[in-house]
């Protein structure tokens, strides 16, 4: 009985929200790691476009809302998800033809487009800010709880309760739809292919014709796509707040570099590694290690490795641990 | 026109702005503008030096900016026996213990032969280390911070000038900027930016949890000034007739007077630090610098040791962002770590690096001052905007008031466009590199 009471705390507490947490960062990372892949920089304004793709869909959750167009238990915002998903793509593309597109055909250095993308992260940020405010956005609806606690405790009779959120199930959904499309998409159709062609050997590419405006093209949509479904994810999950997302860069950059930037592959499993240390470090033990140890020996002590606010170090000491020591990152990425 | 004049040409032109923001608003904004200005002006030169000599991409200014401040808190503030006594020499000695646990784990890793054996020991030496130091940290830290919480708490300075606290600043960020530059400088460029700005984070949030060094989120105010207050010089006869003689009342005259003295004070620092990174620039160290910048396998082809050389001026410029910092902090008088955000402390600055001119110091000086003065006018001027553009709305209609509202969130679209603006059609800034 105890080891299941310790068991189902340590799975409400840590595992739930952290493969919630972890999906989510991997849905960044993906569109960091095709971004460095195919354009070849580091994209600052990656945080900004998760917020204005997610904003899009708050605005059209609000809508849809007022005119009683409900998805029953879902959320609204999975309805909006495809405008807002629309609205992003516009964005990206605009900002590719006015900005990125000069100094990709100046063959600029990769640190000036990331200093290029500095701007264009002020630019959405300021554009965020403008029309939504700074402030926390509320756009959850739909049942709150696919288990609560006291069900959960009611059903098995074990002191512990269990709690998944709606949000949290339909992310693990959501983002694994998203990511067998993503493969899909890479490893069978044409353009996918010539994507992955593009991002290997640039100019090997360029000689079998492919067209690398055409490439360039379809990897911001789908960073679109990709952002979008990350940033209205997290908003359901945590809230919407438009400074949240700049403050995610971070763990996004860690999980797609502790992956391998350019792979894939390495930006989902970066993800999930960067998300689980964040909350086992900061998760206090107590009560999981109150059930396992025998009688009278109990923890006195919250046994919190670090506060809950240190959650940036941990990635932080992730990613200096992976770059010193298999600087490529887990699944050999690319080094420009 | 040859360069010397177009130059000053561009700081007179920001003089003039700053002379028309004093008759059209007040002449005490104008002078808290050119103090954040000068303030800013030496952040720039911090980054102008491991950006625009080195080529270093450092996006972690806000996070040495904030050691600054803290060397205040630290230097300046009165010293507080009961929390010494209490506490204060545990932490040191916990603190020296993690240090400790560090340097062992290091030393394990160096002169053990590689294998399962060499691992199981340093995780032995770390988890042993973690338990020691956190078993001798909490209590202490638990005695500090209950000594009467509400107004410190804290284990309090040295109880020194505070004009002292500048240099120390410098200190303290070239210390943080040494370790770092140990583990990060041999990164990629990239890889650099994104471990600067999680370090940059993280110092951030030390500050806002260690309650115990500085009061974390509960700030610490009333910290000493170099200048006299505004007060006393109100109560000072003398004072009062010699504002009276020049006709002004003695309560602007005596706000004026504080602000100017600070003015002089930080253009002292500038000048001084803009010498020394003009002469650094001019000598042959400055040469290798940009020798390496330019082409590092040629310059280590040449004998030159870039890690050394990047090390050496990572921590310079670091350095010279710290004494921004604790400049920043005398000025506003208190120290708030809520505050620090990396668009304003470190996205800005390079900013004015950028649109002044990289790797030119009167440029980034130049840049600073400008962009610093369209960072605070460009609030009023867009409510001014959008005023004009709702004139015609009707009456308390709800875009009205949100465009009204939003006006505010301009700036950070602002500084987006004009850096946008000059990298595509100035990219070498307005006052190029020679």
């Amino acid at each position: 009985m105890e080891i299941l009471n310790a068991l189902v705390a340590l799975s409400n507490f840590v595992l739930i929200p952290a493969i919630a947490y972890g999906s989510q960062l991997a849905l960044g990372a993906l569109g960091v790691t095709l971004i460095y892949g195919i354009l070849r920089f580091s994209n600052f304004a990656h945080g900004d476009t998760m917020a204005f793709g997610a904003m899009i869909t708050v605005l059209v959750t609000w809508w849809m809302q007022s005119h009683g167009i409900h998805l029953g238990p879902l959320p609204t915002a999975l309805l909006a998800l495809p405008f807002g998903i629309l609205g992003c793509m516009a964005l990206v593309l605009v900002t590719d033809r006015a900005v990125y597109r000069f100094y990709r055909e100046q063959k600029a250095k990769p640190v000036i487009l990331v200093i290029v993308s500095m701007g264009v992260m002020f630019i959405m940020n300021g554009l965020v800010r403008f029309i939504i405010g700074p402030n926390d956005q509320n756009f959850a609806d739909g049942t709150r709880f696919l288990i609560s606690a006291r069900d959960f405790k009611k059903m098995t009779g074990l002191d512990e309760g269990l709690a998944i959120k709606t949000t949290q199930a339909l992310t693990v959904v959501v983002a694994v739809i998203c990511v067998a499309l993503l493969f899909w998409f890479l490893n069978r159709t044409r353009t996918g292919k010539s994507m992955r062609a593009y991002s290997d050997n640039e100019d090997l590419a360029l000689l079998s014709g492919i067209n690398p405006e055409r490439v360039v093209m379809y990897t911001w949509l789908i960073v679109a796509a990709l952002a979008t479904t990350a940033g209205v994810l997290y908003g359901l999950d945590k809230s919407f707040k438009p400074f949240v997302y700049f403050q995610l860069l971070l763990p996004i950059f860690a999980s797609a570099i502790v992956g391998g930037l350019g792979s894939p592959l390495g930006a989902i499993a970066g993800g999930f590694v960067i998300a689980f240390s964040e909350v086992t470090v900061t998760y206090a033990w107590k009560k999981v290690l109150g059930y396992l140890a025998p009688e009278g020996m109990s923890p006195d002590g919250l046994l919190q490795l670090l506060s809950t606010d240190y959650k940036f170090a941990v990635s932080f000491v992730i990613l200096l641990i992976v770059l010193l020591f298999k600087p490529t990152g887990l699944f050999k990425g690319k080094a420009v | 026109m040859t360069e010397t004049v177009k130059n000053t040409a561009l700081f007179l032109g920001v003089a003039v702005l700053v002379v028309i923001t004093g008759f059209m608003q007040s002449w005490n904004s104008a002078i808290l503008i050119v103090n954040m200005g000068l303030i800013s002006a030496i952040m720039a030169i911090g980054v102008n030096l491991q950006w625009g000599f080195a080529g270093l991409f450092n996006v972690g200014v806000m996070g040495f900016v904030a050691l600054g401040g803290l060397a205040v808190v630290l230097v300046a503030e009165p010293l507080s026996p009961e929390a010494w006594s209490a506490g204060g020499f545990g932490i040191v000695l916990a603190l020296l213990l993690g240090a400790a646990t560090v340097v062992a784990a290091v030393l394990v890793s160096r002169h053990m032969p590689k294998g399962r054996g060499r691992n199981l020991a340093m995780l032995a030496v770390l988890v042993l280390g973690f338990v020691l130091y956190r078993a001798v940290f909490d209590p202490n830290v638990m005695a500090v911070e209950a000594i009467n919480p509400a107004a410190a708490g804290n284990i309090g300075g040295l109880g020194l000038p505070v004009l002292l606290a500048w240099p120390a600043g410098g200190l303290l960020a070239a210390g943080a900027a040494w370790l770092i530059g140990k583990t990060a400088l041999g990164l990629r460029s990239d890889y650099l930016a994104i471990a600067t700005l999680g370090i940059a984070e993280i110092i951030i949030a030390v500050m806002k949890n260690e309650d115990w060094l500085a009061r974390g989120v509960k700030n610490v105010i009333g910290l000493p000034r170099p200048v006299p207050y505004e007060i006393d010089l109100q109560n000072d006869a003398g004072f009062v007739e010699s504002a009276a003689s020049l006709g002004i009342d003695p309560v602007t005259a005596s706000t004026l007077y504080v602000k100017l003295g600070y003015s002089v004070l930080f253009m002292v620092v500038l000048l001084v630090l803009l010498w020394m990174a003009q002469m650094a620039l001019k000598s042959p160290w400055g040469r290798m610098m940009r020798a390496i910048r330019d082409n590092e396998v040629a310059a280590e082809a040449m004998g030159k040791d870039v890690t050394r050389r990047h090390l050496q001026i990572f921590v310079l410029g670091s350095a010279v962002c710290g004494i921004a910092g604790a400049m920043m902090t005398t000025l506003d008088g208190q120290l708030t770590p809520g505050t620090y955000q990396p668009l304003r402390f470190t996205f800005l600055i390079w900013v004015m690096v950028i649109v002044g001119g990289s790797g030119n110091n009167f440029g980034a000086v130049l840049g600073a001052m400008l962009i610093w003065f369209l960072w605070v006018q460009v609030e009023p001027l867009g409510l001014f905007l959008m005023q004009v553009i709702t004139s015609g709305m009707a009456e308390g209609s709800a875009l009205k008031s949100h465009l009204i509202d939003s006006a505010a969130h301009m700036r950070l679209l602002t500084m987006g466009i004009i850096l946008l603006l000059v990298l595509r059609f100035s990219p070498r800034g307005l006052i190029p590199e020679k």
